[in-house]
């Protein structure tokens, strides 16, 4: 069976868990921009002296498709790789995956990974 | 009259410089907006240029230097057609320079002033109404009031002031800035506010924008304001230091505002104090010191920083601040001639003028400049108003209140600015689709007929 990791970290860390991952064995992953808040909110921004409050703040989220005995570690890769000790590091999530292809071959499962 | 070809080379390239102002503010509006109205307000500078660029050579540049008729306007059918306009009756034949040089040369005074009343209706206005609003508004105000001023009028130096002194507008503080900021407050008013005004986020979309529109402005107004000499000479140099230091010093003013109101000198703030310190020198230009020029700067700095935060106060919508930059930077520069006017130092200084207070002229100056000033806001304001009254009851200003929550660009103009993944969809061949985008990005753009080679 498969599951899918993804990563919500602090795009400055970007590069870092790439290359954890990679040295950890992980053959792809698909990175997007995200946007969003946790415990430390957002932060205000001043135009012409009107004040704005900017409740979500830029983040990337990494995903990464990985056999199931294996999404323990790769969250501890991520872990490792992303944290700072600051508020706003970011979260890791783990869920199952019902089925993968690959779209080139058309193998399923974890053939497909 | 005999051709000074030293004088008439640097007036045209001049006059290429202040033409270049025009998309530098497009630029700068452009990035104030939202990105959903950002072509829409590049498209009413570009707009003002096409339609004053014409007016200028048919009616406006005789209107505003043809023989006086009644102090009020020039001859409009003198030079219709720039027909009769001889170089021998150029505006600068005293330095040598040909008639259709100057004519070039104010023609791209004309356009940027029309074009800065675009940022008080921002996100709202009809493409086309804009252009109709510009032709009536070069013809009936700008014309009249530049020819006041400039063109032996009741602005000028026999004018209503003719028993005080001459007013001095160097390069157009008057005519330009103050005249384009009371009439941006005036359509603002009568156009109406932004829907969600002072409630929903309207955040400039790109600030990078803003600051390259400053810094085209900046390069322009060395000859906006170097070039109101007419020549190349000492005047010029004096005038082109002036627009150096005192914009510095406004910027520098501005960002310290900021920094103590609000915690951070922005880019923003940075961009804004350029163009206030340009506006409050224009009129000052060549007609004060290198200090006079600093405390200009400095002081229109501070005082249009504290003046954009008016129209959340006062419930109006200059979106942009035409009226926080423009109106307030223009009379501070306006009025601040009265104090700090000088006869030395490579100093412009038309006949009848007299010095400042602070250079031991009296106050004489000082009152002709607030009469002038206060002059060119009641005509220019009512006459902007009787204009945007009609316009408004005939042809409309505003678009629908639907077509300003999805945005004016694609409303008016049948284009957005940015792709969005998936954001179009070629459905034409080449020349005959309706839609003419052609980006390729992801998803973003496919092709459902076979592309001509």
């Amino acid at each position: 069976m498969t599951k899918l990791v993804t990563g919500i970290i602090q795009p400055h860390r970007l590069d870092d868990v790439k290359a954890a991952l990679e040295a950890a064995g992980v053959r792809g992953m698909t990175v997007s921009e995200a946007s969003g808040y946790g415990r430390q909110r957002g932060h205000t921004e001043v135009y012409r002296g009107a004040e704005y409050t900017v409740d979500l703040v830029p983040k990337v989220r990494v995903e990464v498709l990985v056999e199931d005995e294996d999404a323990g570690l790769i969250t501890a890769v991520v872990i490792k790789a992303a944290q700072t000790g600051k508020i706003g590091d970011g979260k890791v999530w783990t869920v199952p995956v019902e089925d993968v292809a690959r779209v080139r071959t058309g193998e399923h499962g974890t053939d497909a990974l | 009259m005999e051709l000074d070809t030293g004088n008439t080379a640097w007036i045209i390239m001049a006059s290429s410089l202040v033409l270049l102002m025009t998309p530098g503010l497009a630029f700068f509006y452009g990035g104030m907006v939202r990105g959903k109205s950002v072509l829409n307000m590049m498209m009413m500078s570009f707009g003002a240029i096409g339609v004053v660029g014409l007016i200028w050579v048919l009616w406006g540049y005789s209107g505003t230097f043809g023989t006086d008729v009644g102090g009020f306007v020039g001859n409009p059918f003198e030079y219709f057609g720039l027909e009769g306009l001889t170089d021998e009756n150029s505006l600068m034949a005293a330095s040598g320079v040909p008639a259709l040089v100057a004519v070039g040369f104010q023609a791209t005074f004309a356009i940027i002033t029309v074009a800065l009343i675009s940022g008080a209706i921002a996100d709202r206005t009809k493409f086309g109404s804009w252009l109709v609003f510009v032709a009536l508004w070069v013809t009936v105000v700008y014309v009249p009031i530049a020819h006041m001023v400039w063109g032996g009028g009741l602005l000028g130096a026999d004018g209503i002031t003719s028993g005080l002194s001459t007013p001095i507008d160097f390069a157009g503080g008057t005519v330009v800035h103050i005249n384009a900021g009371i009439a941006g407050l005036v359509l603002a008013l009568v156009i109406g506010k932004r829907r969600g005004f002072g409630r929903e986020p309207m955040r400039p979309h790109n600030l990078p924008f803003v600051m390259l529109g400053a810094a085209l402005l900046w390069f322009g107004w060395f000859g906006f304001n170097a070039g109101s000499e007419f020549a190349a000479d000492d005047v010029a140099g004096r005038a082109w230091i002036n627009t150096l230091v005192a914009t510095c010093a406004a910027m520098l003013a501005w960002l310290v505002v900021e920094k103590f109101r609000d915690g951070h000198a922005t880019s923003l703030g940075a961009a804004s104090g350029v163009v206030a310190g340009l506006v409050a020198i224009t009129p000052a230009a060549a007609a004060v010191d290198t200090f006079g020029a600093i405390a200009i700067g400095a002081v229109a700095g501070v005082l249009c920083a504290l003046a954009v935060g008016l129209k959340y106060r006062l419930g109006y919508d200059d979106s942009l601040d035409v009226v926080g930059v423009h109106l307030v930077g223009g009379l501070t520069g306006t009025v601040l001639i009265g104090l700090f006017a000088t006869d030395g130092d490579n100093a412009w200084y038309p006949d009848g003028a007299m010095n400042g207070l602070f250079y031991g002229g009296g106050v004489t100056q000082l009152v002709t400049q607030v009469i002038v000033a206060v002059a060119a806001m009641v005509i220019s304001g009512a006459a902007t108003f009787v204009i945007g009254v009609i316009l408004r009851a005939t042809i409309g200003l505003r678009v629908s209140d639907e077509a300003e929550v999805n945005g004016v660009d694609l409303a008016v103009h049948g284009e957005t600015a940015y792709e969005t993944i998936g954001g179009a969809r070629r459905t034409g061949t080449d020349g005959t689709g309706r839609g003419d985008t052609a980006h390729d990005s992801l998803g973003g753009t496919r092709a459902t007929t076979e592309a001509k080679r």
